[in-house]
């Protein structure tokens, strides 16, 4: 079962839940047209949460705990970003999981 | 925290019961099945990758294996007399109304295609005895219905005779694994175990920059710099925990609190990056084969790391298979201490120390939280703690008692060896099951209901990963707050006083002024009474 995302005559594979099944072809037009598909309109504000998702990919091959992630945002961007329910308002499906989903990157799997 | 304010009972509408039997609805649930693994999540579990051409012969004699094997099994499709004791008892029949959710119904999926080829009455006549060819009709059903029992027991602990349905499922995704037909979710997990070392497929430089800065975010909050220690060859204890601890809320609340006990106890302990992981999805699956592979990681790093005692962290079904299997999976631990358990349960440890009075926790750190407690199914009725009779019970209440001044039961059909499955248990908790889930959660929701109005409960504590999660995400589609779940280590975590902590020197400084009492006999004194009026309440 082969699904895709298309831009113009970029074609992506993803999963039956919608990641990339090759987290290299990732980039911000793809992006874009991922959070569409999530009823997602992406604003700065979704941005820094995904560029530090992908920041901290690059690093260790993992998303970071929602713990660290709350924790970043408050030191980078204040004290009203460094909330587990702001993540929540962006991202309604879950930061850890649907903001993966529009960087590009796999899906946290486990017990979360 | 977004408290649950009490409603004024004289104008709320009646509580729904919790336990309330639903009129049947027909195939609601007929089109609920998780996505089938893919090629690469079965080869690496050992499975055929696709569907293999000769099925049904595969099946049954799978099946014949298993039933020849298990006589347990065995017992469980010949014993049922059809009582109809579990027939209202499945949350998921609860929540749903589909008459194939009631236990017997999904006990007979499997029991029928039994007759068919292991009953002589079977044999010669089918279609008196209620037997069934194994058709691809049939085979689609089970992968429907053996996906929407989470393996939780509430029932058996109904039937007269102990018919295990959990038991029936396991061998079902067996069977169903054997011929090429996986579960993606448990599969893919499983997975990442043998390839990551643990579900969530966290690698250990994550991992160590996770402890790390842990220890931060402990020693800025207390002033005392409580380890997590990582691979550290020679320590006392090997703590081994779901690895959700390490990344989801409020299960790192959790992981807070375990090491800020064993940081108080004063036992030297570690985690180990080669066994990052408590959760065996093995038994999901009913492969004793992947059961064991995965249980064999915990003995291999406890010789490893040359540890005296194995200590398990807030997993239901880790602990059923450590209390119960871990032995047999990957024994013998004649190598670890024998004057502790093995493996022991972090609660049993934190409950011991509270016993001997080595921990100071101020109840009154929880007093913004009014709580209650989901027995977790696979620790309430398929293990135990301490050395009594339901200490598996007991024992996480006493701890919840000791860190907080307001705690409440749930109605008691509902809890202890009755509890209700959070509705995500059994290798169910993944996104495409999200309305089963729902579904199969409302029973527990509408009992935490019953407590939030009438006590103004705000808070519900569990002692498992899945649970945690699951409520997490199904809390909010109740009315409820997402955080109003919590780990039994958080409580804990909020309670405990760090010996030379600030909250330590603070406590001693008002201790001074006052010029009497200690703080903790001050604090056990008065706690006393709230004890005693909470247990009238239950009562």
């Amino acid at each position: 079962m082969t699904m895709q995302y298309k831009i113009g005559d970029i074609v992506a594979e993803h999963d039956e839940e919608g990641y990339l099944t090759d987290i290299t072809v990732w980039n911000k037009d793809l992006a874009l047209l991922i959070a569409k598909s999530e009823n997602i309109e992406m604003t700065p504000e979704h941005w820094e949460v995904v560029d530090f998702l992908r920041e901290y990919y690059e690093e260790y091959q993992i998303a970071p705990a929602i713990r660290i992630l709350v924790k970043e945002m408050k030191k980078k961007f204040g004290p009203e970003k460094g909330d587990q329910k702001y993540l929540y308002q962006l991202f309604p499906y879950g930061p850890a999981k649907q903001a993966c989903k529009i960087g590009g990157l796999p899906k946290p799997t486990g017990c979360v | 925290m977004e408290r649950i304010e009490a409603q004024d009972l004289g104008e709320s509408p009646l509580h729904p019961d919790p336990l309330e039997i639903p009129a049947l609805a027909y195939g609601a649930m007929a089109k609920s099945k998780p996505y089938p693994a893919s090629v690469a999540h079965q080869t690496a579990l050992g499975f055929p990758g696709e569907l293999v051409e000769n099925w049904q012969e595969k099946a049954v004699a799978k099946l014949g294996e298993l039933v020849r094997n298990n006589r347990a099994l065995r017992f469980y499709l010949d014993g049922c007399v059809r009582c109809g004791a579990c027939t209202d008892k499945c949350h998921y029949f609860l929540g749903t109304g589909d008459p194939n959710n009631m236990p017997v119904a999904r006990q007979n999926l499997m029991r029928r295609v039994y007759r068919r080829y292991f009953t002589f009455s079977g044999r010669i006549a089918p279609s008196l005895v209620g037997a069934e060819d194994l058709t691809r009709e049939v085979l689609d059903e089970w992968y429907t219905y053996f996906h929407q029992c989470s393996q939780c027991r509430r029932c058996s602990v109904y039937c007269p005779f102990g018919i295990d349905t959990a038991e029936i499922s396991m061998a079902a995704r067996e069977i169903m694994d054997t011929i090429g037909m996986g579960q993606k979710y448990c599969n893919e997990i499983i997975g990442k175990v043998f390839k990551i070392g643990n579900n969530l497929g966290l690698p250990p430089k994550a991992l160590k920059a996770t402890l790390a800065g842990l220890e931060e975010e402990i020693e800025e909050d207390t002033g005392v710099p409580v380890r997590l220690p990582l691979d550290e060859a020679g320590a006392d204890i090997l703590l081994v925990t779901p690895s959700a601890d390490f990344f989801a809320s409020p299960h790192m609340e959790g992981l807070i609190g375990y090491a800020k006990v064993l940081h108080e106890s004063g036992v030297s302990w570690t985690f180990s990056s080669h066994a990052s992981e408590a959760a065996n999805f093995g038994m999901f699956i009913g492969s004793r084969e992947n059961m064991q592979k995965v249980a064999q990681r915990i003995a291999d790093a406890a010789r490893d790391l040359k540890v005296k005692r194995i200590v398990f962290g807030e997993c239901g079904h880790a602990w059923r298979v450590g209390y119960n299997f871990l032995d047999t999976l990957a024994g013998p631990f004649d190598f670890l201490d024998r004057r502790y358990p093995v493996p022991q349960h972090i609660c049993e440890f934190t409950y011991d120390l509270i016993q001997q009075g080595t921990l100071r926790l101020d109840k009154s750190k929880n007093d913004h939280i009014r709580l209650t407690f989901h027995d977790s199914c696979n620790v309430a009725r398929a293990s135990r703690m301490g050395d009594m009779p339901g200490g598996q019970f007991e024992i996480p209440r006493a701890i919840l008692r000791a860190c907080c001044n307001h705690y409440y039961d749930m109605d008691p059909d509902t809890i202890r060896e009755a509890t209700l499955c959070c509705g995500g248990g059994g290798g169910l908790l993944t996104d495409e099951l999200m309305d089963l889930r729902t579904k199969g959660a409302s029973p527990r929701m509408k009992a935490l209901r019953e407590v939030a109005d009438e006590h103004g409960v705000t808070h519900m504590a569990a002692i498992c990963a899945i649970c945690k999660a699951q409520f997490s995400k199904v809390l909010p589609k109740f009315g409820f707050d997402m955080e109003a779940i919590v780990s039994v280590h958080q409580m804990v975590s909020n309670a405990i006083v760090l010996t030379g902590s600030k909250q330590d020197e603070e406590a001693n400084e008002a201790d001074e002024e006052a010029g009497s009492v200690p703080a903790v006999a001050a604090q056990a004194e008065t706690a006393e009474p709230a004890q005693a009026a909470n247990a009238q309440e239950e009562a």
